[in-house]
């Protein structure tokens, strides 16, 4: 059986990584080089790290320092590390291999069911940052909800909620979801960037996406075509977003969602 | 200043990709340059006019734009240039193509080391790829300091320090390092500019450089397979009921 180095990150994604890897040993680093070395002295087979924003640059380095080929953003993973990735915002799906070293694959947040157990984590020492003096560190303040990229379900809004959010929180705070937006919101001003959902957004994958007032541009869709279930709200009836819908209404968003709402309330 | 830009010639974000045996088609569809490069280009502008021009407004600092790609991507690179960039270096070899990341990093490092700039600014990944992994590599492979996701950077030329404002899914952190650095910068850092018609006019004269290079990839592709395309689902007006509806296939589908 491999032997998988993991990458520790916040506990959910962690677990995913271990549920993915099957055997695996956890360790937590602020030194690539560190990591590096622990897999080649201990001879692992892979090292397995999240396909985060911070996670991808410290398996890059981890790569350069094992020369591995490296894979990002693999959504699985099987039993010899060949890996499968959704390309061009999910219009194709390709299988790659590491063919040089030991493989460093980065896993998509939410691609896998969490392991129930995570092994005891192993510090390593070092940190290879020393070029670099931080001056400040703000960590991001946990909102009540879920994070876009890691959320079961996610609720967006575009130009047709007309910089109107109440209808989509109240939406989304009665599933428990994730907002996020498309680039004619973020344009307009109506949210920050780090909510854009498409092409030079994040790219999601939830069980459940809903867009609200998004008409559907290839931009767009490139950020949430991989969703289990899309449904479309829209008053134009024209709108491209309703061919890959799994539901569409056409309709008053801020009716039907507040409507909704109060019935998912009620269930409760 | 010596500034490198690193720039990308992709397929138009806007228009559909096609992967051929595991590798992006870029015949088919328009070749533009990364839009995300364009910020990173403008703020290597806006750092060279704080600190009194590039040599084209009479000023002592440099941009040099380095892209590895087919040949076409020098038209990529020409509006690059027509922005205010100085000069270009373009690597293109056949023994490139499909080149990953680790093949891209190397041979941008190697270019970059040749170069001997002062630091690199980088888009924060091009939009056909989207790892967002090349500054951070080229960074290791040189041993420079890593100042990426930036959306802020400020320069001070006489102490040669660049200071930046990281920003990512775990929050922001204010950090400073000594040149040389790799900078990576997030789209809405700034608001990239059109090229004038007299930048248009002067990019047509400045030098665009073609080297070649080689480099070993980590990584082959097995299959790519087009996804079938998604079938729609029911579509209904709504006459009232159309929330009790949607409910109802929430429902169904298990998600509430």
């Amino acid at each position: 059986m491999s032997k998988v180095l993991v990458v520790a990150d916040n506990a959910k994604v962690t677990a995913e990584l271990v549920a993915a890897a099957g055997s695996a040993v956890v360790v937590e680093s602020k030194s690539a080089r560190a990591v590096a070395e622990y897999a080649k002295n201990n001879s692992f087979d892979a090292v397995f790290v999240a396909a985060t924003m911070d996670g991808k640059e410290f398996a890059a380095r981890i790569a350069i320092a094992l020369d591995s080929g490296i894979i990002t953003d693999a959504i699985a993973v099987d039993s010899n590390f060949v890996t499968t990735q959704s390309n061009f915002g999910g219009s194709y799906t390709v299988k790659a291999k590491v063919n040089r070293g030991i493989p460093v694959i980065t896993l998509r947040p939410n691609s896998v069911e969490p392991a129930s157990q995570i092994p005891e984590t192993i510090k390593l020492e070092g940190d290879d940052n020393s070029l670099v003096t931080i001056k400040s560190v703000k960590p991001k303040v946990k909102g009540a909800r879920p994070e876009l990229a890691e959320a079961k379900i996610v609720v967006s809004g575009g130009r047709g909620i007309d910089g109107d959010w109440s209808a989509v929180e109240k939406f989304a705070d009665s599933l428990g979801a994730a907002i996020g937006a498309s680039r004619a919101a973020v344009d307009a001003g109506w949210c920050s960037h780090d909510l854009q959902v498409g092409q030079t957004g994040k790219s999601v994958s939830p069980d459940l996406y809903v867009a609200c007032g998004i008409s559907g541009a290839i931009q767009h869709k490139a950020g949430m075509q991989t969703s289990k279930n899309i449904v479309v709200i829209n008053k134009d009836p024209e709108a491209p977003l309703f061919e890959i819908a799994d539901f569409g209404i056409v309709g008053d968003l801020a009716s039907v969602l507040s409507k909704a709402s109060e019935l998912i309330n009620a269930r409760k | 200043m010596k500034i490198a830009v690193t720039v990308k010639q992709v397929p138009d974000s806007w228009a559909e990709k096609k992967l051929v045996n595991g590798r992006v088609d870029r015949e088919s569809v328009d070749a533009v340059l990364n839009d995300l490069d364009e910020y990173a280009i403008e703020e290597a502008l806006r750092i060279c006019e704080a600190n009194g021009g590039t040599t084209d407004d009479g000023g002592e600092h440099t941009i040099t734009l380095i892209s590895m790609g087919p040949t076409r991507a020098q038209e990529a690179v020409r509006k690059g240039l027509s922005m205010g960039a100085t000069n270009a270096i373009v690597i293109t070899d056949p023994a490139l193509a499909g080149a990953d990341a680790m093949a891209t990093s190397e041979v941008l490092a190697k270019a970059i080391a040749d170069g001997g700039y002062d630091f690199v600014i980088s888009g924060v990944e091009s939009t056909d790829a989207r790892m967002s992994i090349v500054p951070a590599m080229i960074s290791a492979r040189l041993g420079h300091a890593q100042l990426t996701f930036a959306n802020k950077v400020s320069v001070d030329v006489s102490s040669k320090k660049i200071s930046i404002n990281r920003i990512t899914d775990t929050g922001e952190v204010e950090m400073e390092a000594n040149f040389p650095a790799v900078v990576s910068v997030v789209e809405k850092i700034n608001e990239p500019r059109y090229p004038s018609f007299k930048g248009i006019m002067a990019a047509k004269k400045k030098e665009i450089s073609t080297i070649s290079g080689s480099a070993t990839s980590g990584t082959e592709v097995l299959e790519s397979n087009a996804r079938p395309p998604k079938a729609a689902g029911q579509k209904i007006e709504d006459d009232g009921s159309a929330a009790e509806k949607l409910v109802n296939f929430l429902v169904e589908r298990k998600l509430i």
